[in-house]
């Protein structure tokens, strides 16, 4: 067997037009309609060569090659593994194959042996000759490729001992890093599919709904709606005709864990896709994509093409009766896009305008037929929980928010990438036990969550617990889960005033109070943050914020003053300190800046004056220099090139 | 046109683009993959391109004309053959995106969303490419270069003719 369409012996049929209903398990365990041992045996040693066993002598090369690896140079790296194992004869006994993301993007590119699952970090082409000498054929470890700790240096052998790994709990990015994507028998050989054909012949679509219910699991898009409930409300909507539609238009900016679902795991979408399809009477599916993922559209589409190939995709489904095809539409940029009114009125062709609920999607979405929307993540997570029932999700998590969340990592901290926790994790884990703490020892000041629709939370509400009613008590939102730490040298009101320059730009203009409002409001931030704001800029921001917050049509109005009023609340003394002493706390608004030369610590080296592309400094070689403060443009070049630390910032 | 050897290039543009107004005849929805498609032909959207649209799928002018300009991914005007996106996400904004994107701008001339003259690049910013973990990020046409310096990132563009 090279792949799972081949067939053992002629006693198999199954093709995509004549299917077996028996042919997943068949292939995993069988021949089931028939004894054979040869047969058995190949279909053993094919998983094996997916899987690979412990004892096996067998080894396979997994390089990551999702976008963030692929941008270090994995491509290249391929080529050279591949070359090297060709020169020395290694071929046969060695695989390679690429990954989706392993999410530990700032360690790029990665690479990881199996089975032995050693887990070499920043690996260059010039590292290969010493990974095939050392590891592959010495049997030891390229030590120097290990991942080492930033605080303790220890290093790291394997995958799980890596502290950021350690702390986690990867249910929807199990596959991640671990499959081909790009190869429908990895997705199988690992249990996959086993969930639509568990629903389809074994569970009826009130029993899965109940199921889905029963695990607690919620819209992990950002609202947070319960989705066993909105499944129930599509499959009890009156049509002959509805859709299923998954929410790719990823576009907060800082949340990348849908790319990398689709890129590591394109099949657990489809299949969480193809159960909501059967559990709430669809026959036909929408995947709606950012046009900025072109490896996630490729790897999709890649993905649909073998499903529907081996039968799994398509009319009668395993001959179960079931029809359902999926299609992919581009989107073209617009943010506004990933909601749900607007992404469906994006679909049908039209500007992506949000539209007055209810009716809801649930009862009237695209080309207004009842339509059931979920965002990937959500999708993902559906093929466990048919596979181990509902309770077994629901043990994971909070009292309100089951199971787990994935959340992007980044900003200032030292490990970046994407991290899978349990519900109900603090904050304060997450950010210093696997994301490593802050990054060059520098002071944390708040982390910001949920994207232009979320709220900064400062360091003493880091022992919140992670979860989506905590979250919105405190006047953040889990969003879409992206988690931007900032350390002392970020400025809050830039920050928000950075949330409000996106919001205001994608604001489609159909509701006044938004489009207006957004433009007052960054006009009034940016006016504090050139020092010219005024004390009752404050109060004028709070109204504002109410105002646009209570008579916008959708979220994007309602959730767009989030980000000025969790600054606000804690941190109004960095408005105040712009506002009256024309000072910005952080150093980071430049129009506040002031750029001075320590005269006892200059030697006058001349270096500063170099770099000026103003001329603002002058001065005698060896004599301390001065910068003229009505010159200076606040590039801070001078400050990077000087060797004495003699300038600051005042 | 006062030379004539563009025209067979053109003619040969017109043949694929008259192929697919014909692929999307009569389908629901085609508005917006038409003209991504058309955009991938010409590189833009030209006007002309924008009428036949609107002629085959029976949809007002105005009405093409709203989308094509609500989305930021249609163009009205040609663009250079390398196409530069620098990431304004959060994380590429703390970890001096700015920076970046200033030092890119001085070097090849041009302020945001415009073209150099010899169509040799276009400078665009982009919300988030979602490569947060290398930020700070940018997309020369399909590639993402990530960790960028202002120095870095304009030895880069050097890369593209």
């Amino acid at each position: 067997m090279k792949d799972l369409m081949d067939k053992c012996c002629s006693k198999c049929f199954h093709t995509s037009e004549k299917p077996c209903r028996d042919y997943l398990a068949c292939r995993l365990e069988g021949p089931l309609c028939h004894q054979d041992e040869t047969c058995s045996r190949k279909r053993r040693d094919f998983i094996n060569s997916i899987i690979i066993p412990q004892e096996s002598k067998k080894r396979e090369i997994l390089i990551c090659a999702g976008t963030g690896c692929a941008s270090s140079g994995a491509l290249g790296l391929l080529a050279k593994i591949s070359e090297e194992l060709e020169t020395r004869g290694l071929s046969d006994s060695v695989g390679v194959k690429i990954t989706g993301c392993h999410g530990f993007c700032e360690q790029g590119p990665l690479m990881i042996i199996e089975p032995s699952k050693t887990f070499y970090t920043q690996v260059q082409e010039e590292d290969v000759a010493e990974i095939v000498e050392k590891d592959l054929l010495g049997g030891e470890l390229a030590e120097h490729l290990l991942y080492q700790d930033p605080i303790t240096g220890e290093r790291a052998a394997t995958y799980e001992q890596v502290p950021f790994y350690a702390r986690q709990k990867r249910l929807v990015l199990h596959n991640c890093g671990h499959i081909n994507p790009e190869e429908i028998s990895d997705y199988i050989a690992n249990k996959g599919y086993l969930g639509v054909s568990k629903a389809v012949f074994e569970l009826t679509p009130e029993q899965i709904i109940e199921d889905v219910k029963l695990s607690g699991l919620r819209g992990r898009g950002g609202a947070g709606f319960p989705t066993g409930l909105k499944w129930g409300f599509v499959h009890q909507a009156q049509g002959d005709k509805k859709y299923v539609v998954c929410n790719a238009d990823e576009g907060d900016p800082g949340a990348f864990m849908d790319r990398s679902v689709l890129e590591g795991d394109p099949h657990a979408v489809l299949e969480g896709m193809m159960i909501c399809g059967y559990a709430v009477g669809a026959d036909e599916g929408y995947i709606y994509v950012r046009a900025e993922y072109p490896l996630a559209i490729k790897r999709l589409k890649i993905a649909i093409e073998q499903a529907e190939k081996y039968g799994i995709l398509g009319n009668n489904i395993m001959d179960s009766g079931f029809n359902f095809s999926i299609k992919i539409k581009a989107g073209a940029g617009a943010f506004v896009c990933g909601e749900e009114t607007a992404l469906l009125t994006s679909i049908e062709g039209n500007r992506g305008m949000p539209r007055v609920r209810p009716p809801f999607p649930a009862q009237s979405g695209l080309w207004g037929k009842p339509t059931c929307l979920n965002n990937v993540e959500t999708f993902a997570n559906i093929p466990q929980i048919i596979r181990n029932g509902g309770s077994w999700y629901s043990s994971i998590g909070t009292e309100n928010s089951k199971g787990t969340k994935i959340f992007a990592l980044t900003g200032n901290v030292n490990n970046t990438g994407l991290v899978e926790v349990p519900m109900g994790i603090s904050m304060r884990d997450i950010i210093f036990s696997i994301g490593g703490g802050i990054k060059n020892g520098k002071k944390f000041k708040a982390v910001q969550i949920g994207g232009p629709s979320g709220g900064c939370l400062p360091e003493e509400m880091l022992d919140l617990s992670v979860d989506y009613d905590s979250l919105n008590s405190a006047g953040a939102m889990m969003g879409s889960g992206g988690l931007v730490v900032m350390d002392e040298t970020t400025c809050m009101v830039d920050v928000a005033r950075y949330f409000l320059s996106f919001t205001q730009s994608e604001s489609c203009g159909k509701c006044t109070p938004c489009r207006e409002g957004t433009t007052r409001m960054l006009e009034i931030l940016t006016r504090i943050c050139d020092g010219q704001g005024k004390m009752e800029d404050i109060d004028t921001l709070e109204r504002l914020a109410r105002v646009v917050r209570s008579t916008s049509l959708c979220g994007l109005g309602q959730t767009c003053p989030n980000p000025i009023i969790s600054t606000m609340r804690f941190f109004k003394d960095e408005y105040i300190s712009h506002i009256r002493d024309r000072h910005c706390p952080a150093g980071a608004c430049k129009a506040l800046l002031e750029y001075r030369i320590i005269s006892e610590k200059c030697r006058g080296c001349g270096m500063c004056i170099k770099v000026c592309p103003a001329e603002a400094i002058s001065g005698e070689k060896k004599q301390p220099h001065v910068i003229d403060p009505a010159k200076c443009i606040k590039c801070g070049s001078c400050k990077e090139v000087c060797k004495f630390d003699s300038i600051v910032i005042a | 046109m006062s030379c004539n050897c563009g025209e067979s290039k053109s003619l040969e543009l017109q043949e694929s683009f008259q192929e697919l107004l014909k692929k999307y005849k009569g389908t629901r929805g085609a508005l917006i993959p038409l003209l991504q498609e058309a955009q991938e032909i010409y590189g833009y959207l030209p006007k002309e391109a924008m009428q036949q649209i609107s002629g085959t799928l029976n949809i007002p002018f105005s009405k093409t004309y709203g989308v094509v300009t609500f989305y930021s991914q249609f163009h009205l005007k040609p663009r250079g053959r390398n196409i530069i996106r620098v990431c304004q996400g959060t994380a590429c904004h703390v970890r001096g995106a700015t920076k970046v994107f200033d030092a890119v701008s001085k070097k090849i001339q041009v302020a945001k969303n415009e073209t150099t003259k010899d169509l040799r690049y276009t400078l665009e910013t982009v919300a988030c490419l979602g490569a947060c973990g290398l930020a700070p990020v940018m997309m020369v046409n399909e590639d993402t270069h990530g960790r960028l310096t202002a120095d870095k990132a304009g030895g880069i563009i050097e890369r593209y003719e």
